[in-house]
């Protein structure tokens, strides 16, 4: 009797996602989509102008923002992850492994307000200085951001590549190929999907961050025309404006909430397949 | 000695290893300096008076805050860790294999750990602080933690679980104890170290967590008389700070408070981890 | 001729000895087969001729060994793999194309042109007897292959950086007995170009295809023959037992 009880009580504790999965969607949509109804999607989705006060609700400058502070930060963080999860899992001997794997790991614990004041008060002045503008830019927001996927590159990658089974670096060696060069052409396209598989969730990292992104991006609600202007993202676009909004403006901003979270669910869907394809 | 050889004679092998070295310097490199700054700076405005009882507009103490973030962890942990549990025994040890259900369980926990925390945010304000009408309040905040954290100590349990050898299961069954009996008894007391680490990774994260509780929890400076009052913690008092930019020498101090919390409770994690992999190998 | 010699060799894993005072040659444009039973070092000298070894933590190496009169640890190690090429137990193509596989060593060693890197393909495939088998798919994945096209695939791939020794490891203790001949065959077919030595568990093996047989046992080498003579007079006691099925 009590051994079926504690069965369903278990089986329910396990519904307990199913339900915030669920929950988590039905009130993004039904907050969010009659808004996008009412400004007309493609007025939102494609509209150039974000002015609520003039009851302007086009999100696409805040999408390419996204975009752009995504592929900026992939364009930092995906070689220098992936080289260094190369290093980590073929070059460095264990004494500096046992040190630099806990460092790359302390690298993903950092609060992204950290990561957000630390770019504030030391990225921000950098590139003033050194490229001029405001410092508040997409290549900073870019430069942060690639720094913060690190981690989660490098782990993925490293087991991915820890994976590769030894037969194929010696098969390479074998035929004379240098260490270098087993490791690059042989080991790590082997273990490209594992690698593409921690790529993808550097860019639901990237793409979903906020407070980094609010801090260095400067936030202007235009697409930038050059790496120097300034930027604002969906994610930070509804912190901005939450505390204040009303109306259809609140209701704009949960729409764009739900327009992220579409991204997110492709990006979680892409990963599931790779994965898939690995086994 | 061969490898100099090497390295003379194919360029392209010398790139390589340049590329590969110069990465991981980087890669280090980037958190020295971001630790290493934030630290010293942190360490350089670190004063008694920012740990005083009460937060005025002229001193911003963190004390509050603290308060705030210990109380919301506790809160959170309690809400999250049943469910956790609860969820990673109905897998290993109920659950058929590909039953319809625990595929449906797996696309969900994974989904959840791939939502971005503003989106947990707003979600939060609309379901806890709007329409179940709790406000702007440290259970709103916390409940919407809780969700958040949800996969990750279900995953490092589960993990734990599946790593308990099923001879334990066999030897309590084999005893006459029935299945609850063997859970409660036997397994889950030998996977808790893995259980434990999990929520110590968990509570990095809600210290660590902004996003999801600036329109939950609100940023209210007070010290909050009760659960259904808004507070702010410890990374959101952080951005504020910062983004007020007239407390930066606090920001600074904060922000290593935040630090050295964050890296001692991963540190714990990643020491009671080691301790299960030991355990299990002796 | 002599294309290695091997002069005193003690091989330690740690403080294990794996190798005790061997001393052999292996002549040129011919298979010289290494027999007995498991651990006892045949493997092990097979992988110290092409520094293999190298990569085993705690190897040490004493002794002498020569290819062509040269210390083979006095040569650049990528080089001596060049020359000393290698086909192991198991297949290992590479998870790629069919055509990558086997251009993989070419490419390494500079070639770049694509007329020149087809060449070297068809030319590598067809001397491994594998060309009209996979002419057609030489983009397909070469994972798609039956176990004996990829061990066939290995060897192909080894011959494509033109080596002058083909060192094989148990190369078909994990193929059927049809692809097992083939392979047998094709070794024989080679040793007019190459030399090779081959490790084998399958004593029928070494007499059909080598021409000089090696016995090991613990590590010690106990007899070096001609393949007819070991077989069928073995100077020492422990050979014939071995031969014969006695033990191992």
């Amino acid at each position: 009797m009590k051994e079926r009880v504690m069965r369903w009580v278990f089986a329910l504790t396990a519904c307990a996602s199913i339900a915030a999965v669920i929950l988590i969607c039905v009130f993004l949509f039904a907050n969010g989509v009659p808004a996008m109804a009412e400004i007309g999607f493609f007025n939102f989705v494609g509209g150039q102008r974000w002015k609520p006060s003039s009851g302007l609700y086009g999100i696409w400058p805040m999408i390419v923002g996204s975009l752009y502070v995504t592929a900026g930060a992939l364009i930092v963080g995906v070689p220098a992850g992936i080289f260094t999860a190369m290093y980590l899992a073929r070059f460095c001997n264990k004494r500096l492994y046992r040190f630099l794997k806990p460092a790359i790991n302390l690298l993903a614990g950092i609060p992204s307000v950290v990561y957000g004041f630390f770019g504030l008060v030391v990225l921000v002045p950098l590139v003033r200085e050194w490229l001029g503008g405001t410092g508040m830019s997409t290549l900073t927001a870019s430069v942060l951001l690639g720094i913060m996927i690190l981690p989660t590159i490098i782990g993925v990658a490293e087991s991915a590549i820890r994976a590769v089974p030894e037969a194929y670096y010696e098969g390479a060696l074998a035929l004379g190929a240098t260490h270098e060069r087993s490791v690059f052409f042989v080991v790590l396209r082997a273990a490209r999907s594992g690698v593409l598989a921690g790529v993808v969730l550097g860019i639901g990292r990237a793409i979903g961050e906020t407070m980094a992104v609010i801090m260095v991006a400067g936030n202007q609600p235009y697409i930038p025309s050059s790496i120097l202007d300034g930027v604002r993202t969906m994610t930070t676009n509804i912190v901005l404006e939450m505390g204040y909004a009303t109306d259809l403006h609140r209701e704009a901003l949960i729409a764009t909430a739900v327009v992220l979270f579409v991204f997110i669910l492709l990006i979680n869907a892409l990963f599931a397949v790779i994965k898939r394809r690995m086994k | 000695m061969a490898k100099q050889h090497a390295k003379r004679r194919d360029p392209v092998s010398f790139m390589l290893r340049l590329l590969v070295r110069a990465s991981a310097c980087i890669a280090t490199g980037a958190l020295v300096a971001l630790v290493g700054y934030v630290l010293i700076q942190g360490l350089r405005y670190m004063k008694p008076s920012l740990f005083a009882w009460t937060y005025t507009s002229d001193n911003v103490s963190l004390v509050p805050a603290l308060i705030n973030t210990v109380v919301m962890t506790v809160l959170a942990l309690i809400i999250s860790v049943p469910f956790a549990i609860g969820t990673a025994i109905y897998l290993v040890e109920y659950a058929k294999r590909g039953s319809k259900l625990v595929s449906m369980i797996r696309l969900t926990t994974e989904t959840l750990s791939g939502i971005p925390s503003i989106v947990y945010g707003l979600f939060g304000m609309l379901f806890f602080v709007t329409a179940l009408g709790w406000r702007l309040s440290l259970l709103a905040g916390a409940f919407t933690l809780a969700i958040m954290i949800l996969p990750l100590i279900m995953r490092s349990t589960e993990e734990a679980l599946l790593a308990v050898p099923d001879l334990y299961r066999e030897g309590s069954f084999g005893l006459g104890a029935g299945r609850l009996r063997t859970v409660f008894k036997v397994v889950l007391p030998s996977a808790m170290p893995g259980v434990l680490a999990g929520v110590i990774l968990a509570i990095g994260r809600i210290v660590g967590e902004t996003a999801a509780l600036l329109y939950t929890a609100g940023t209210a400076t007070r010290l909050p008389d009760s659960i259904m009052k808004s507070g702010r913690t410890l990374s959101v008092h952080m951005y504020v700070l910062s983004n007020e930019g007239l407390h930066i020498g606090e920001a600074y101090a904060t922000a290593a408070v935040l630090l050295i919390i964050v890296f001692a409770m991963n540190t714990l994690s990643a020491m009671v981890a080691k301790k299960i992999a030991r355990g299990s190998n002796g | 001729m002599d294309k290695f010699r091997v002069e005193g060799l003690d091989l330690y894993y740690g403080g294990f000895q794996a190798l005790k005072n061997i001393n052999l040659t292996i002549r040129e444009h011919e298979i010289t087969a290494m027999i007995g039973p498991s651990g006892c070092g045949k493997s092990t000298l097979l992988k110290t001729l092409n520094r293999m070894n190298d990569l085993v933590e705690g190897c040490r190496v004493e002794g002498n060994v020569t290819l062509d009169g040269e210390d083979i640890y006095a040569l650049d190690v990528n080089l001596l793999r060049k020359r000393v090429g290698m086909v192991f137990q198991k297949p290992n193509p590479f998870p790629m194309s069919i055509y990558d596989n086997v251009a993989f060593g070419p490419r390494t060693h500079g070639v770049k042109r694509k007329i020149q890197l087809d060449e070297c393909v068809e030319k590598a495939l067809r001397r491994a007897a594998i060309w009209d088998e996979v002419k057609d798919r030489l983009k397909k994945n070469a994972l798609g292959l039956s176990g004996g096209q990829q061990q066939r695939l290995c060897i192909a791939r080894a011959l494509a950086v033109e080596p002058e020794v083909l060192l094989m490891d148990e190369p078909t203790s994990a193929l059927d007995p049809i692809s097992t001949a083939r392979i047998e065959e094709l070794a024989m077919e080679l040793k007019s170009q190459y030399t090779i030595a081959i490790v084998t568990h399958n004593m029928q093996q070494a007499l059909r295809i080598s021409d000089r047989t090696a016995f090991f046992l613990l590590g010690e080498l106990v007899e070096m023959d001609d393949t007819q003579t070991l077989f069928s007079v073995p100077k020492d006691s422990r050979t014939e037992d071995y031969i014969t099925g006695r033990f191992g």
